[in-house]
């Protein structure tokens, strides 16, 4: 399967999908339906880990879906971004439990885009194959870098460096064996990683919303450090991952809110009131066929962001940007009227709509909001555009 | 599915109109005479009736030639003609002769078409409609009102969805015809609208004659063949592809940025909600097309008209909201009629496209209907209780 990602043209037309990306899709779906069915999720969203590690080595080594996108040379199948997504829509459909938001998103498209060295490429290869996982302990302002509000610091001695400082809130870093951390040193902010179980590491897990997506804060203090990408680099690859990471994200709400729209239509055509199915009453058909208009709206603009990172089509921060305010609205609402649709029932702990509810609003919520995104693509489309053919307005004399 | 050969013919066959009769100086009806002679009208019509017989996808390839060579976009100059009667001509008429004798001067827009359905007491319930034709020897004959007829005034011939069977249910007692617009007993009168123009008509039949060989179907399977009709209208709105920020609104960022002195957060935000609606919408027209290569259009291509209808208000209303108290004026009231076959309301002032957007939710399907559409046809969620299901047309209650 993975190898036959690698042979695919490279230039594929938006938004086709390739026969072994269909194939991809369904090997992952039932991956997904027999390791993160329902049960499993709410039993390991309360476990700690909150995740099965030999599950997540299979999705490395066995399913080989969790670096896509890394090049055959680091150890990857040399796949495209479209493969990575694709794998993405599945786990979130699913809710699959694991670090996929910290290693997925944002670690490994992180190394991939640093140069190349010992450190970057040992990290890789044990990420790619599920070996060990990471988080990105760095902090972002509604999706984007800010070298400002770094708040660790970096010291060498001799050959070794080390980090002080706290980063609070990072997404999966309570489990993770590595951290990923951005830290201001003698020539400026570079990217460094931190083994979890050195000294000199302190975390503390945090309650969240979402139980299925944890969160720590991290103390480093002289934790000691390896330098992943200098202060040359950075910049670039943290703005990269933090796009791909924002693009990925939009997949998976995406593959959830999809998942939640096929779950509120069965339950509109099969819950009798008054006699009828509630889904032939207009005020809840015309509830799901708006939710049917925001999904596909999602789909398009995400998948469009995908490519656009894929192939460099369009401009990254736009596309991002419009996918991100685009899917985190569409899964919010979609999740908010599932559990409207599902009435009574859909209240309910025993029931799946607040899984789902929480992860949107998490997701909202993360890699910046859909009004942050929105403010941005104002910034670039609005606060840019020329007043040229502008429409006639009537002023009051007759024609 | 096309292949090499079929192209090349295509393309040569376009360069050879284009060089005997170059578009840029002959009568635009002699230009597309000469393109349906050639077969390249519609390039998936049979030989002898404006086609090649060969896929319908490479229609593109010979509108890109005849096209960029000057010549026009005939779906603009006669819409009915080329969007819905040529292809229900081709499926439903009843001879060879009839088809040529109607789709020749069709495709060089010398006989413009209207279609004649809608009716004052038959909107979105179509099948209801009572406009009745009665078999006299060799003719039928035709009494009642049609409405919102756009070129009735200008076609020389309509389409014509008629009761034939009022002792049936609806949908079996309808019978299609081509009526003569010129005959005795048809009269077109001039339909004012809420703008102002009268870019519609009201058509009157009293005792107007139909000859029999001008029925297109079986007697009684009228809506059936409407159907046909309607498809065909759905995938000519699918349409080709747009830039981003082209269509509709354009006109709002571009008034927008010619005015900075009424420019305020709130309304960029707004202004901003919009744009995204109309991207996402734009960027699933193109997955929709996409789709629609690799294998029939997806539910993406039903989406469209609603959510284009519903963003046009939404931006002329911006637009007013923007103005202010400059916006509420307008050129005048004067009864005009414009003889263009497209629509005027698009061209006039800025006040003018804001009173025609208020048809946009209702023409063509009001977006009540098409959220019922989308919920039954894609969502496949169950139909609303009918009052009139399986009733004698004769016996359904109207008013």
């Amino acid at each position: 399967m993975v190898e036959e990602l690698a042979d695919q043209p490279r230039n594929q037309a938006e938004f086709t999908f390739s026969d072994e990306q269909v194939q991809l899709r369904t090997a992952v779906r039932k991956f997904c339906t027999e390791n993160f069915d329902e049960q499993t999720v709410r039993r390991l969203m309360e476990s700690d880990p909150p995740f099965d590690a030999k599950v997540w080595t299979r999705l490395g080594s066995e399913l080989g879906v969790l670096g896509l996108c890394v090049p055959e040379a680091d150890g990857g199948v040399g796949g495209s971004l479209v493969d990575q997504a694709v794998a993405v829509e599945e786990l979130g459909a699913s809710l699959a439990c694991g670090p996929v938001f910290g290693t997925v998103f944002l670690a490994i498209p992180a190394l991939v885009a640093a140069s190349a060295g010992p450190v970057r490429d040992g990290l890789l290869a044990e990420l790619v194959e599920g070996r060990r996982t990471a988080a990105f302990a760095v902090a972002d302002r509604a999706g984007a870098f800010d070298s400002a509000a770094v708040t660790v610091t970096a010291s060498r001695s001799g050959e070794q460096w080390t980090l002080t400082g706290t980063v609070p809130r990072v997404v999966d870093g309570g489990a993770a064996d590595d951290l990923l951390v951005a830290a201001d040193g003698p020539d400026g902010v570079a990217l460094y990683a931190v083994d979890a179980a050195r000294p000199g590491v302190d975390r503390t897990p945090l309650v969240t919303l979402d139980l299925t997506r944890p969160q720590a804060t991290i103390r480093f203090s002289d934790a000691p450090a390896r330098l992943v990408a200098d202060s040359g680099e950075a910049l670039r690859v943290i703005e990269h991952a933090l796009q791909v990471g924002a693009a990925l994200l939009a997949v998976e709400q995406v593959g959830a809110a999809q998942h939640l729209l096929d779950l509120s239509v069965e339950y509109a055509k099969t819950r009798l009131q008054f006699g009828r199915p509630i889904g032939s009453f207009q005020a809840v058909k015309h509830r799901l066929a708006d939710l049917l208009i925001d999904v596909e709206h999602a789909r398009s603009t995400t998948y469009h962001a995908v490519w656009a990172l894929a192939d460099g089509t369009d401009d990254p921060a736009l596309a991002t940007s419009i996918a991100q305010a685009t899917a985190s609205a569409a899964f919010a609402r979609v999740a908010t009227d599932t559990i409207q649709v599902h009435g009574g029932i859909g209240f309910t702990w025993e029931h799946q709509a607040h899984l789902y509810f929480k992860r949107a609003t998490t997701d909202a919520a993360l890699l910046g909001s859909p009004e942050q995104h929105r403010s941005r693509v104002a910034a670039l489309v609005l606060d840019t555009a020329s007043a040229e053919r502008v429409p006639r307005v009537a002023d009051g004399m007759p024609a | 599915m096309s292949n090499a050969a079929d192209t090349d013919r295509v393309a040569d066959l376009a360069r050879q109109v284009v060089a005997e009769h170059d578009p840029k100086s002959v009568p635009i009806p002699e230009f597309l005479a000469a393109c349906y002679d050639a077969g390249l009208s519609w390039v998936h019509f049979p030989e002898g009736l404006g086609g090649l017989g060969v896929s319908r996808g490479l229609q593109a390839v010979a509108d890109r030639v005849l096209q960029g060579a000057g010549g026009p976009v005939p779906l603009g100059l006669n819409p009915m003609g080329y969007g819905m009667a040529a292809p229900t001509i081709r499926e439903h008429a009843q001879s060879d002769d009839v088809k040529k004798s109607w789709l020749r001067p069709l495709a060089s827009t010398e006989d413009l078409w209207c279609q004649l359905f809608s009716e004052p007491g038959a909107g979105s319930d179509l099948a209801g409609l009572a406009t009745s034709a009665i078999r006299d020897g060799d003719d039928w004959v035709i009494n009642g009102q049609k409405v919102w007829t756009s070129l009735a005034h200008r076609a020389r011939w309509g389409l014509l969805l008629a009761r034939s069977n009022p002792d049936v249910p609806k949908h079996k007692g309808l019978t299609y015809f081509v009526i003569d617009m010129h005959g005795p007993g048809v009269e077109t009168r001039p339909l004012r609208q809420m703008t102002g123009q009268a870019e519609f008509n009201e058509v009157y039949f009293t005792d107007a004659r139909i000859p029999d060989k001008h029925r297109l179907g079986e007697v009684g399977n009228g809506w059936n063949v409407a159907m046909t009709t309607l498809m065909n209208e759905r995938s000519a709105l699918g349409g080709s592809g747009s830039r981003r920020g082209a269509g509709t609104i354009a006109d709002a960022v571009s008034l927008w940025a010619s005015r900075p002195d009424l420019q305020t957060p709130v309304l960029r935000d707004r202004l901003s909600q919009l744009w995204l609606r109309a991207e996402a919408q734009r960027l699933t027209s193109e997955r929709s097309r996409a789709a629609a290569t690799v294998g029939g259009p997806g539910p993406e291509g039903s989406i469209g008209k609603l959510v284009g209808a519903e963003l046009n208000q939404r931006v002329y209303q911006f637009c007013m909201d923007l103005l202010g108290p400059e916006g509420v004026l307008y050129h005048g009231y004067a009864h005009g009629r414009d003889e263009d076959a497209s629509e005027s309301g698009w061209r006039g002032p800025l006040q003018e496209r804001f009173l025609r957007s208020r048809a946009n939710t209702i023409e063509g399907g009001t977006s009540d209907v098409m959220r019922n559409i989308l919920g039954e046809r894609i969502l496949g969620l169950p139909g609303d209780l009918r009052a009139d299901a399986g009733m004698p047309w004769k016996e359904i209650p109207r008013g």
